[in-house]
């Protein structure tokens, strides 16, 4: 064992997790087979809203090796829908049941009717060709804002398609827009756009002798199990579910998902394993996709530039069922709605609204991105308006570094930071005033050249159960992170923790910080994750927690071992405990480094039993962390675009970021989240957009029409960096899994609209695609 | 992501091909590349009861100077084509999809899938090329402007066999390319292929072609009849250009509606002629 | 309809016989039949490249290829080109260049970025960008995918530079 002094932590280690990876070692659910395994194909639907005359299964049950067809009415015996976890306190939130398998209706191109079992994946698939459903076509709700305005419903016994109204306000509304000179409004959209993880979701469900193990592509596998033993009547001990590897989530993979059910059921049913893999097209149109909201956007502000009043008015197209968190997801949003500025009157009002399509729910970012493009969009509309320049703007409502902790109008408490130099750092990289310059001279020469900022923080870490869990907003569940230290009797050791990671690198980054504590180098330090059948219960990941959490909670357990470690040398070394430090990879006294004991030493008596008197032998502890605040990670993003204006196409010439994630446990990683939110962020605003017809048909059903941009639409992407470490833990880490895609948006946006300015252009809604962005500039010449 | 069941056979010479073609009836269909065959098979779009898989048939694979023309065997993948010497569409080739698709896809297969959004068939018929057919009753050669027919429709007879393409050489022509698509990998939403000869500074000749621009690729002739006899300067250009989308009637889909598609062909015809008129 | 055709493949240097389908995909052949799992599907529509393979040399995908039409191949996948202990250099710079985070996409970025730079052994930014424009990654945003392939490149990964 080798330990350097130096601590791991903050530097950029490769990965624990690549060796796998880059040889096609790795296992993904679909690269797992069990013998016997039945192959599942799912019967779905074609129509947006239709009820169920009939379903033949007839002709599919008798293709050879095809063992069952099941449908909803089979599944009866099923102790309730699919969840949702969001029980606001004093808000009714209009929920109707939704099944693994539609019974009697559908809502969605893509609802589930029957599912296939089969001997062979291939044959499946024909034989749900076979199926034949009668449909009865019923009107359906497309339009979010005819939706909310009355018939046809998607639930029509609900005799409204609203599903849920909730606000959160601060300050005195009213009071702020009177003491504005200027207010402004805006009507801001925020595009539905796919989750899109490049492994779609895939089950291996294997009930035997009473006992469940699940494998699938999660995010959350304690939930999961949670909500597979409620479902099926299993007692909670009988089931594990095993997230392996998994090939991306941004949240579509935070969810609890009828085929899970499904798999898990027909696996008890028939007595074998049952294995379904999403298809692509599967994909676009049943795996939960995000945003889609219409707000209303009205802004005050006083002619010297001091942001007065905020209200926003969101219209949230939830599509045709609450799944996990669904209403929830635009609340996340809120509590950020006034972004990195101290505006005294700050009001969110959300109103969710059923339409016949995919349900929405968490997406990277998650509520977040939708409210931070709308006040970044809405600082340069103001800036515009008052004649005041953007970044100046800007300053002038910066929340100040010596007000934080800073309680914002939303009611929460902004842990730390420092807009100003996050801002002053950006612009060492970005050169304004060059910048005009060349902009117009470019303009001279026909190229329309434009700049974006976006300065924005966000929330994040979820999250303190007392504000999020049942008492506070709702959700009905705890929020904490668990882990687990286990110090093998070498000195080797396993870490478990309740996040489930899924390629963000947290094999290697808690590695970092266990190593660091028990002064062992990070290659001995093991960490287990994704597997209810090891270690502690656990939450999973999303909202950019799983280090602010769950490292530190992996920071806590390792801190325990260390102490009952400390005690154990203390003994051996007669001293005192408190004099016990890890330096040099060793534990020993304080001022006398030479006398000491490695972690496999310590081990070695925690094993043996040798431990001092009232002791317990072993070298392992578990810790619950519940964090007392959010992180609130914050930076500065500059984007410079080029607007071809005879077609309309944007491309991205040039996107600088500083980012503020506190203290750095390991800058690769970090980069690398950022890099890939940055994409995800471009992509949305210039290229991503699930589009429905009129008739609510999924036109943008694969990756032929669903864009994802590739390495050619995107460039390098250059980073900075402060650091503003958080009170909110012992690490002073922030999150950064969503940063990037939150900031992009509007720095894409507004980049696109700086470049149009001369023509006229002052606004316009994202996706920025080639077709919107010349009727716009037609649009604007025309006036 | 699964093709419906069907019947595998290799061959190995032209007239085995037809031969089975003939055999297999209706639902019978040739494999060469694949890669927009099967693509349709896999989302089950389409379902031959029986491929007859001619990537194997010697000789079909190459291109070849012949006097003053090209010839270029079917199987020829677009990888092929775009690093050849053959004007215009070596260009063109490059523009298709990504390198994957372009080791597998060939000109063959691009033309007789009759495809208005497939790049190569406007280029073949910008430059007046043809196809060598073979059929049951021998070989027949087909007009390039006689072969697309209507969309996903082609001159071929059900038992026809495209064999060879075959285009003039251009030597001295200029030509230009211009695709427009939202992300390199995609299929062009408007694409306008070009070639120019220039004498003396006057366009003596003028040869361009629209894709997707209605249910076939199209000859712009309104464009080359305004700039043939011009000189060969950017007002010509530009002027002709403007009547690039005359006699179009292009599919409004999601990236696009028919207004501006006709627009993009106007912006683009008028850079893929000032990229054909620029020095090589 | 269809029965079953015996194919012969070369895969990663070891020869195979297999009865199959027809519509089988290589791809399945390559991941269920022999046990290759390393190639992956991301797609129905062949946009993705996580199926990347080489035929013969030649980067296809390998969702987009019936195994039939494999016949008498060579074909490497991920797991051919190197593996623990003797890492390909493109594999290599990929894990010191965080070229992945997921991993989904990464054997085919890998495999596609290999016939790149058997063909251009020192390719330019753009050029590998636009080489690899028939492989989607949700993760990483490219921007470590690219500065892998070029260290790669740098690294002698390509084919020696005729001189
Ligand atoms: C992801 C993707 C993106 C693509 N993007 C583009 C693009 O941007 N531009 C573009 O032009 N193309 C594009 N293509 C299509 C690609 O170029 C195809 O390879 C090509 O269109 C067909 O060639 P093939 O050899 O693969 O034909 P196949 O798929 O084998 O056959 C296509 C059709 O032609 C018939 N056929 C094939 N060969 C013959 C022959 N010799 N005689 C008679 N009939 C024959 C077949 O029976 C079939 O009906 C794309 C394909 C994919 C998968
Ligand atoms: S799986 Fe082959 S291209 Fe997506
Ligand atoms: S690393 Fe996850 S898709 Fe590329």
């Amino acid at each position: 064992m080798s330990a350097t002094a130096e601590p791991h932590v903050g530097r950029p280690l490769r990965r624990k997790e690549d060796p796998r990876l880059i040889t096609g070692r790795a296992r993904y659910v679909d690269d797992i087979s069990l013998p016997g395994t039945l192959w599942a194909a799912f019967v779905r639907s074609p129509e947006a809203h239709a009820s169920i005359v009939s379903i033949d299964t007839s002709a599919a049950t008798a293709r050879p090796g095809i063992h069952a067809v099941l449908t909803g009415e089979d599944m009866a015996d099923l102790a309730g829908p699919l969840p949702m976890a969001w029980a606001p306190p004093g808000v009714e939130v209009n929920n109707p049941p939704h099944w693994p398998l539609a019974r009697g209706s559908v809502k969605h191109v893509g609802d589930p009717v029957a599912v296939v079992l089969g001997e062979d994946r291939y044959a499946v698939v024909d034989a749900a060709e076979d199926v034949i459903v009668a449909y009865e076509p019923l009107p359906v709700a497309i339009d979010p804002e005819q939706a909310i305005a009355g018939a046809p419903y998607v639930h029509p016994e609900l005799g409204t398609n609203q599903v849920h109204s909730w606000t959160l306000a601060g300050g005195d509304l009213e009071a702020g827009f009177a003491a504005a000179d200027v207010t402004i409004q805006r009507r801001v959209i925020n595009h539905r756009i796919a989750g899109a993880p490049i492994e779609p979701r895939g089950v291996l469900a294997d009930y035997r002798a009473g006992a469940l193990t699940l494998h699938t592509s999660t995010q959350v596998p304690h939930f999961v199990r949670l909500f597979v033993a409620l479902l099926l009547g299993l007692s909670e001990e009988k089931v594990r579910v095993i997230a392996p590897e998994v090939g991306g989530g941004f949240g579509a993979k935070l969810q609890v998902y009828g085929e899970e059910i499904v798999a898990c059921w027909a696996s008890r049913a028939l007595g074998r394993p049952v294995k379904w893999i999403e298809t692509r097209s599967e994909n676009m149109s049943v795996t939960h996709q995000g945003r889609d909201q219409i707000a209303t956007v009205r802004m005050g502000a006083t002619r010297d530039g001091q942001i007065t009043a905020y209200h926003v008015k969101i219209l949230a197209d939830l599509g045709a069922y609450n799944m996990l968190l669904t209403p929830l997801i635009p609340s996340l949003g809120a509590f950020v709605m006034g972004g990195c500025y101290k505006i005294g009157a700050v009001t969110t009002e959300i109103t969710g609204v059923f339409t016949n399509k995919c349900p929405t729910d968490a997406i990277r970012g998650a509520g977040r991105p939708e409210a931070t493009h709308m006040i970044e969009v809405m600082m340069d509309q103001m800036a515009r308006e008052l004649g005041i320049d953007r970044l100046d703007l800007r300053r002038r409502n910066f929340i100040p570094k010596e007000d934080f902790p800073a309680a914002v109008a939303t009611g929460v408490i902004y842990d730390s930071g420092d807009y100003v130099a996050s801002l002053d750092k950006l612009l060492e990289h970005v050169d304004v005033d060059a910048f005009r310059a060349e902009q117009a001279q470019l303009r001279e020469q026909g190229i329309y050249r434009g700049i974006g900022f976006s300065t924005y923080t966000e929330i994040c870490g979820l999250a303190p159960s007392r504000i999020t869990g049942p008492a506070g907003v709702g959700v009905g569940a705890g929020l904490w992170e668990s882990a687990m230290v286990r110090v093998h009797n070498t000195g080797a050791v396993t870490v478990y923790t309740g996040t489930s990671p899924h390629g963000q690198g947290l094999e290697t980054a808690f590695a970092q910080i266990v190593a660091d504590r028990l002064g062992v180098d990070p290659s001995v330090v093991e960490v287990i994750h994704g597997d209810t059948g090891t270690g502690p219960e656990g939450r999973g990941t999303y909202g950019s927690r799983s280090l602010a959490n769950g490292g530190e909670a992996v920071a806590k357990a390792t801190d325990k071992v260390v102490a009952k470690a400390a005690k154990i040398v203390a003994a051996e070394l007669e001293a005192a405990p408190e004099d016990i430090e890890v330096s040099g990879g060793k534990f020993s006294v304080k001022g006398s480094p030479e006398k000491g004991m490695t972690l496999a030493e310590v081990a070695g008596i925690a094993y043996i039993g040798a431990v001092p008197e009232g002791m317990e032998p072993g070298l392992e502890e578990t810790t619950f962390n519940d964090p007392e605040n959010f992180v609130f990670p914050f930076g500065a993003h500059a984007c410079i675009v080029d607007v071809d204006t005879a077609t309309g196409k944007v491309n991205v010439v040039r996107y600088v970021a500083v980012d503020d994630c506190g203290n750095p446990v390991n800058p690769l990683l970090i980069a690398g989240q950022v890099h890939g939110g940055i994409a995800y962020g471009i992509g949305q605003a210039l290229y991503e957009h699930v589009v429905y017809d009129d008739d609510g048909q999924l036109v943008t059903g694969s990756f032929v029409n669903y864009a994802l941009p590739t390495a050619a639409e995107l460039p390098n992407f250059e980073l900075d960096h402060t650091i503003t470490p958080s009170p909110s833990n012992s690490m002073g880490v922030k999150g950064v899994g969503e940063a990037g895609t939150i900031a992009a948006t509007p720095a894409v946006t507004n980049a696109v609209i700086d470049a149009l300015a001369p023509l006229g252009v002052d606004y316009i809604n994202m996706p920025l695609t080639p077709m919107r962005v010349w009727r716009t500039i037609q649009e604007a010449q025309a006036r | 992501m699964i093709t419906a069941e069907f019947d595998y056979q290799r061959v190995s010479s032209v007239a085995d091909a037809v031969a089975a073609l003939q055999a297999g009836g209706e639902d019978a269909k040739l494999l060469a590349g694949g890669h927009s065959l099967v693509p349709l098979m896999k989302l089950r779009l389409a379902a031959p009861s029986r491929l007859i898989d001619i990537s194997g048939v010697p000789g079909l694979a190459g291109i070849e100077r012949d006097g003053a023309q090209w010839r270029i065997g079917a199987l020829t993948p677009h990888a092929r084509l775009a690093a050849s010497d053959v004007g215009l569409l070596n260009r063109v080739a490059a523009t298709i999809a990504d390198p994957q698709v372009r080791n597998r896809g060939t000109i063959g297969g691009s033309l007789a899938h009759g495809d208005p959004a497939s790049d190569l068939p406007a280029a073949v018929l910008a430059l007046d090329g043809s196809v060598v057919a073979h059929g049951p009753d021998g070989e027949r050669t087909i007009a390039a402007s006689a072969f697309f027919s209507d969309y996903m429709e082609t001159a071929l007879a059900p038992d026809e066999m495209l064999c060879e393409v075959r285009v003039p050489a251009m030597d001295g022509y200029g030509f230009g390319y211009e695709k427009f698509h939202r992300r390199a990998e995609d299929w062009a939403v408007v694409a306008v292929a070009a070639a120019v000869k220039v004498l003396d500074g006057a366009c003596v000749d003028v040869r361009v072609a629209l894709t997707n621009m209605a249910s076939t690729p199209l000859r712009a002739g309104a464009v080359e009849a305004a700039l043939r006899g011009q000189p060969a300067t950017a007002e010509a250009v530009a002027a002709a250009a403007q009547r690039a989308a005359e006699g179009t009637d292009p599919p409004a889909d999601l990236d696009a509606d028919a207004d501006y598609k006709c627009h993009l062909a106007r912006v683009l015809c008028e850079r893929a002629l000032v990229a054909a008129l620029a020095p090589a | 309809m269809s029965g079953s055709v015996t194919v012969h493949l070369t895969v990663n240097g070891v020869e195979h016989e297999l009865e199959v389908e027809p519509r089988r995909l290589l791809v399945h052949a390559l991941r269920d039949d022999l046990g290759l799992t390393g190639t992956h599907v991301g797609c129905d529509t062949s946009n993705c490249g996580a199926c990347t393979v080489h035929l013969n040399g030649d980067a296809v995908k390998s969702c987009t290829i019936l195994a039939v039409q494999a016949e008498g191949s060579a074909v490497t996948t991920i797991e051919g080109l190197g593996g623990e202990g003797n890492l390909h250099p493109l594999q290599e710079a990929f894990w010191n260049d965080h070229g992945l985070q997921c991993g989904y996409c990464t054997p085919g970025m890998i495999m596609a970025s290999a016939a790149l730079l058997a063909e251009n052994a020192h390719p330019s930014e753009a050029e590998v960008r636009h080489a690899l424009d028939g492989n989607l990654c949700r993760c990483t945003g490219y921007h470590n995918i690219v500065k892998a392939v070029l260290s790669a490149a740098e690294a002698g990964a390509g084919a020696p530079v005729a001189s």
